[in-house]
C-alpha cells in the first residue's frame, strides 16, 4: 500500500468541474511533481490534499489513514506557499512556532524545535528578524523552516521558487533536493516549470484541464509520452512533432516526410511499434527529441537504429553547450541538438543523424500515443 | 527632462510660462487656505477676548489682554438651559458614549470584513451590497423607527429593572446613542476593513490554518496585528462623525443629564437671558472641537497612508 493514495477524487465549483476523477499514488520518501500550464487544476489538487479547499467526491489517504474530511491542521502536513505567506507581525522565529504554540507545545520544547530547524537550514542570526526585513532567498528558507518544524507526513510546495530570480531559483531547487534526500521525507510539489519537475520529481503527474494526462517517472515521461501533449509540454527545446506519412513495402515501414520543393525524406523503420503498422499509408504524427536528432558525428554510438538525411538548414543558433540547428521538415521549423563545435552554416545542405530508437508516434486524430 | 530637448532661445520663455503658473497655482492655494481658516481665526481670537473687546473691538485684531477667563467659564460655569455648571459634564457625556461607539463599531467591521474576505460563504457579495447601501440610508428615515425600537428597548429594561433589579443600561440615553451609532456605523466600517482585507493575501490565513489557528485566533493574531493603517482610518472616521452627530443626539438624548457635547453647545449658545457671551461660546465651541481635532494631529499620518493603501490596493 502506498503512502500518499488519492482515488478518484473530483472537485466541482457549481457547473464546472476543476478536477474529473484523479488517481495517484506516492511511496513513502517519495517526491510527486504536480505540473501542467495554468488553471489546469494542480493547485486546486494540492489544496484538496492541504484540505484548504474540500472535495466532491473520491478519497484522500495518507499512510492509511484517511484524511478527506479532517481540517487542515488535523492532518499532519505542512505547507509552503508560493508568496511564503510568513506573517509579517511575527519575527522569524515567532513565524516557525506559531503553528506549535496554537497546538500548545510549551515555550522551551518550541525554542528546542526553532533551534534545530535554524540549524538545519542556516537561519539562525535572522530569528529575530521580521520577514520584512529578510530578501527572498532567505524568505523561501524561513517558509521552509516554518514547514520542517512540524515534522509532518507530507510536505506540500505550492510553487515554492516562482517568485525567486533565475540564480536563487536553481541554487533553492538543489537546496530543496538536498533537504529531500537528507531527511527522507514525502513531498508533493506543485509548479507549472518542466526542469524542476525533471529534476525533483521521483514521479510527475502532468496535468491538463483538471485530467492526469500521465504519471509516471521523469524517465518515463520523458521517454515515453503518452501523448501530444505530455511530449510537447515536458522538455526544453520542446519535442519536435513532424507531420508525417508512413509508408515503406512488404512488412518493411517507413517514415515519409515531406519537404517544401525536394524529394521528401524516407526513414526505414527496422523495429516499429506494432500498432503502427495500421497506419500505412496515414498521416502520423512523428516526434522525435533535439537531442535524437544531430549531426551523423554527434549521434549516439549503441543506438541501434540511426538514418541520415540531408536537410536545408535555415537557422543555427550557437548555445554555448550545444548548437541549435532549424531546419523545415512536413511544412514545420524542427530543431536540431549539435555538438557545440560542430561545422554547420545557415543556408546548406547538412546531413543530420534521426536517432529512430527514440523516435514515438502519435496519432494525429487522437493525438495519442501509437504503441 | 523637457528642458533639456527645448532649444536655448525658448528656455527663458518656458521658465517665465512656469514661474506664472507656479504662483497662479499657490496664488489659489493661500486664498482657499485663509477663506477656510478665518473662521477658525475668529473664533480663537474671540475666545481669549474680554467682552468689552469684542463690543468695542475689531473682530479681527488680535486680543489687547489675552485672558483665559472665557474657557474656564465655559468649562465650569456658563449655563446650558437652565443649570450652570459649565459644559464639562457634557464633554464627559461624548466621551462616554464615542469610545464605547468607536470600539465596537470598529472591531465589528472588522469581523465582517474578515468573514467577507477570507471566509466568503454563498451569497456574501449579496450581504456586502446590503452592508454598502446601509451607508446611502439618510439619517432622518432613521430617526423615527429607531426611536420606536428604543422606546421597546426601554421598557424592556424597565422590566428587567423590576425582575432582576438591573436594566443591563436598557433604556439608558448614553447606552441608546451607542447603540444607534454602532448600527449606523457598521456599514461604514464594514466597508473600510472589506476593501482592505480584499487585498490581504489569503494565503496568510490559509497558512494559519494549516497551523492549526481557530478562527478567531487569525483574526486576533494574523488579521488585527496587520489592520493597523484601516484601523486608524476608521477609528477617525467614526470618531469624528459620531463626535460632531447632532441629530441623533438631540432626538434620543436632547434633554436631561445624558446630553452630548454637541447638544449642550448648542443649549449654550441658544440660552437667551442677558448679554450673548460671545468670548464663552467661542471657548465652549474650541472645547467642542478639540478631540477630533486631537484624534486628526496624533492620527492624520496614517489617515492619509490607510487611505492611500485602501485606494491603490483595494
Amino acid at each position: 500500500m502506498a503512502f500518499l493514495e488519492i482515488d478518484g477524487l473530483r472537485k466541482r465549483f457549481g457547473q464546472v468541474e476543476i478536477l474529473k476523477g484523479i488517481n495517484l499514488e506516492l511511496e513513502k520518501g517519495g517526491f510527486l511533481v504536480l505540473v501542467g500550464p495554468s488553471g489546469c487544476g494542480k493547485s486546486t489538487l494540492l489544496n484538496t490534499i492541504a484540505g484548504l479547499e474540500t472535495i466532491t467526491s473520491g478519497d484522500i489517504r495518507v499512510d492509511g489513514r484517511t484524511i478527506t474530511d479532517l481540517h487542515p491542521s488535523k492532518r499532519d502536513i505542512a505547507m509552503v506557499f508560493q508568496s511564503y505567506a510568513l506573517y509579517p507581525n511575527m519575527t522569524v522565529a515567532g513565524n516557525i512556532s506559531f503553528g506549535m504554540e496554537m497546538r500548545g507545545v510549551p515555550a522551551e520544547e518550541r525554542q528546542k524545535a526553532i533551534d534545530k530547524v535554524a540549524k538545519v537550514l542556516q537561519i539562525g542570526h535572522l530569528l529575530n528578524r521580521k520577514p520584512s526585513q529578510l530578501s527572498g532567498g532567505q524568505r523561501q528558507r524561513v517558509a521552509m523552516g516554518r514547514a520542517l518544524v512540524r515534522d509532518p507526513k507530507l510536505f506540500l510546495f505550492d510553487e515554492p521558487l516562482s517568485n525567486l530570480d533565475a540564480k536563487l531559483r536553481v541554487d533553492m531547487r538543489i537546496e530543496i533536493k538536498r533537504l529531500h534526500a537528507t531527511t527522507g521525507t514525502t513531498i508533493v510539489y506543485v509548479t507549472h516549470d518542466q526542469i524542476e519537475a525533471m529534476t525533483l520529481a521521483t514521479k510527475i503527474a502532468v496535468m491538463r484541464d483538471g485530467e492526469v494526462q500521465q504519471f509516471g517517472t521523469p524517465a518515463e515521461i520523458y521517454n515515453n509520452p503518452a501523448n501530444v501533449f505530455v511530449a510537447d509540454f515536458m522538455g526544453s527545446p520542446a519535442m519536435n512533432l513532424i507531420p508525417a506519412t508512413i509508408g515503406g513495402n512488404g512488412g518493411e515501414l517507413a517514415v515519409v516526410l515531406d519537404r517544401e520543393a525536394r524529394q521528401p525524406i524516407i526513414l526505414p523503420m527496422a523495429n516499429a511499434p506494432a500498432g503502427l503498422s495500421a497506419f500505412k499509408g496515414k498521416p502520423v504524427i512523428f516526434g522525435v527529441r533535439p537531442e535524437a536528432l544531430t549531426d551523423p558525428e554527434g549521434a549516439e554510438r549503441n543506438a541501434s537504429q540511426i538514418a541520415t538525411a540531408d536537410c536545408h538548414i535555415e537557422v543555427v543558433e550557437p548555445a554555448g553547450s550545444d548548437t541549435f540547428a532549424v531546419t523545415n521538415l512536413g511544412g514545420k521549423g524542427v530543431v536540431a541538438r549539435l555538438r557545440a563545435d560542430a561545422n554547420i552554416q545557415p543556408g546548406t545542405n547538412t546531413p543530420l543523424a534521426f536517432n529512430l530508437t527514440k523516435a514515438v508516434f502519435f496519432d494525429p486524430a487522437t493525438e495519442s500515443r501509437i504503441r | 527632462m523637457s528642458a533639456v530637448t527645448t532649444p536655448a532661445r525658448d528656455r527663458s520663455a518656458g521658465i517665465n510660462v512656469k514661474l506664472v503658473n507656479r504662483i497662479v497655482i499657490y496664488g489659489l492655494l493661500a486664498l482657499f487656505a485663509l477663506f477656510y481658516l478665518m473662521p477658525l481665526f475668529v473664533m480663537l481670537v474671540t475666545s481669549f477676548k474680554t467682552m468689552d473687546e469684542i463690543q468695542n473691538g475689531n473682530m479681527l485684531s488680535l486680543p489687547k489682554a489675552p485672558t483665559f477667563d472665557p474657557w474656564l467659564k465655559a468649562w465650569g460655569e456658563t449655563c446650558v438651559g437652565l443649570t450652570c455648571a459649565g459644559i464639562k459634564g457634557y464633554f464627559w457625556n461624548s466621551i462616554k458614549m464615542v469610545v464605547p461607539a468607536v470600539i465596537i463599531s470598529t472591531l465589528l467591521g472588522a469581523l465582517n470584513g474578515y468573514v467577507l474576505t477570507k471566509w466568503r460563504f454563498r451569497g456574501a457579495t449579496l450581504v456586502f451590497g446590503l452592508m454598502l447601501f446601509a451607508c446611502f440610508i439618510p439619517f432622518q428615515s432613521v430617526l423615527l423607527p429607531m426611536a420606536t425600537i428604543l422606546g421597546s428597548l426601554g421598557r424592556f429594561g424597565v422590566t428587567l429593572q423590576n425582575t432582576f433589579g438591573t436594566s443591563f443600561g436598557l433604556g439608558n440615553p448614553t447606552v441608546n446613542l451607542v447603540f444607534v451609532h454602532v448600527v449606523y456605523g457598521i456599514g461604514f466600517t464594514t466597508l473600510f476593513f472589506r476593501n482592505y482585507y480584499e487585498a490581504f493575501p489569503t494565503e496568510l490565513v490559509k497558512a494559519a490554518q494549516v497551523d492549526g489557528a481557530s478562527f478567531f485566533q487569525i483574526f486576533r493574531r494574523i488579521m488585527l496585528p496587520n489592520s493597523m493603517p484601516i484601523f486608524v482610518v476608521t477609528v477617525i472616521y467614526q470618531f469624528t462623525n459620531i463626535w460632531n452627530d447632532f441629530l441623533f443626539a438631540s432626538a434620543y438624548a436632547g434633554t436631561g443629564d445624558a446630553m452630548p457635547m454637541t447638544v449642550a453647545l448648542n443649549n449654550v449658545v441658544n440660552t437667551s437671558t442677558g448679554v450673548v457671551e460671545y468670548n464663552v461660546n467661542m471657548a465652549a465651541a474650541m472645547i467642542a472641537a478639540l478631540p477630533t481635532l486631537l484624534v486628526y494631529v496624533l492620527a492624520g499620518r496614517y489617515f492619509v497612508r490607510g487611505l492611500m493603501a485602501g485606494a491603490v490596493k483595494g
